[in-house]
């Protein structure tokens, strides 16, 4: 234990209402203590649950543990609770860039540098994500926080990847609950269990075999434009499906104690997944 | 006004929501619907129908029971469903502006009573 952490722990048990825990968070998420950091972050925020610092740190140390969506909730309720913070708004950016917004991660990350113009890493941020919004997906820039390391590039089907390996990169996008599936009903990638514990990846695949086009077909005959998603709920699960590309699909099944919103947060990232893997350029 | 007006009209109400219908999930068929002129009931019965059997018999095949609500996101505007007892779907169609999480918790309720 380093000096600072030393007297920063000791400073917070001889006062624990105190706002020692930031900096001993911060401290230790620096150091890679993440579980550390986590705790006193918790334990700070149920002192102060309305304290934007707090919600702005928990979404720091949740991001290098890589739970992204963890980390926007964390960054939305600083921003909730401080509409200018900065580094939320940046935080939030990066994960749009990382889900495949371009338009929205630029948004947050103009907001933020306008809030900060001497910040400079958000500067430096907002010019990798244009950039990025110009260039070949693959090429994916840095983080634009210090915060996440990015995730690796899943190998495309023309790659020497296996043809087993998970396609989707995100941690909370293991293979397992996300399935690519082509127009004719036949798996992709990804696997789905049932809630009994069996693989029903094959069979509902097939079942899916046309959703697309009949989402299509029903949004275009009701005016409402190219179908960009459908959420689904069930007492055992909620579905998301959104079309990769205009052949095939691709379905995340989470638990329905998930917020839809976040659902449809990962679904988009492993949608972007999926078309780096099928060597579609956005 | 009957109980099945005051739900269509209820969820009618919530910004962005420009029509609501029950139809029979099974045919396709309207059985109520208060829609904002030019507006085809029979069109989106028909369509929301088709997709929710497909979608109904995805989840039967996950292990899963019957989608307690749907939502087909255009780049314009949303398709929103609730299914209930009896092979009865409540549907909306709302804009692109729609307050959808209202519109999702004034149909799951409206959808109840109905039972």
């Amino acid at each position: 234990m380093t000096d600072d952490i030393r007297a920063l722990t000791a400073r917070l048990a001889d006062e624990p209402s105190s706002l020692a825990f930031l900096e001993l968070g911060e401290a230790l998420r620096r150091r890679g203590q993440l579980e550390a950091a986590y705790k006193v972050a918790r334990g700070g925020l149920s002192r102060y649950p309305g304290l934007a610092d707090a919600h702005d740190l928990l979404g720091r140390i949740l991001g290098d543990q890589g739970d992204l969506a963890g980390a926007f909730d964390a960054w939305a309720d600083a921003l909730r609770f401080d509409p200018m913070r900065s580094g939320a708004l940046k935080g939030i950016g990066f994960l749009y860039f990382r889900a495949g917004n371009i338009e929205a991660a630029l948004e947050h990350l103009q907001r933020a540098a306008d809030i900060d113009p001497a910040d400079e890493s958000i500067a430096q941020a907002l010019a990798r994500v244009r950039a990025a919004s110009r260039a070949i997906p693959s090429k994916e820039p840095e983080p634009a926080t210090d915060t996440i390391a990015p995730a690796p590039v899943a190998a495309g089907p023309g790659g020497d990847g296996d043809a087993a390996a998970p396609i989707f990169s995100a941690p909370e996008n293991g293979d397992q609950g996300v399935m690519l599936v082509d127009g004719n009903g036949l798996r992709l990638s990804g696997s789905l269990l049932s809630p009994a514990n069996e693989d029903v990846g094959d069979r509902v695949a097939a079942e899916l075999a046309g959703v697309s086009k009949e989402a299509s077909r029903t949004a275009k005959l009701l005016g409402l434009g190219a179908w960009v998603a459908i959420a689904v709920e069930s007492p055992e699960g909620n579905l998301f499906l959104v079309p990769p590309t205009p052949q095939t699909l691709l379905l995340t099944v989470r638990d329905p104690s998930l917020p839809m919103a976040r659902l449809g947060l990962i679904a988009e990232r492993a949608a972007r997944d999926a078309r780096a893997w099928l060597g579609v350029q956005e | 006004m009957s109980p099945t007006n005051a739900v269509l009209e209820r969820v009618t109400r919530v910004p962005g929501v420009r029509g609501s219908l029950l139809i029979s999930a099974t045919d396709g068929l309207v059985v109520a619907e208060r829609l904002m002129d030019g507006i085809d009931g029979r069109a989106i019965a028909a369509l929301a129908a088709s997709l929710i059997q497909r979608l109904v018999r995805a989840t039967a095949g996950a292990g899963m029971r019957i989608p307690t609500f749907v939502h087909l996101r255009g780049h314009t505007g949303s398709v929103l469903a609730a299914p209930g007892r009896n092979d009865l779907v409540l549907v909306a169609l709302a804009g692109a502006d729609a307050n959808l999480g209202l519109a999702r918790v004034e149909m799951l309720d409206a959808v109840g009573r109905l039972a």
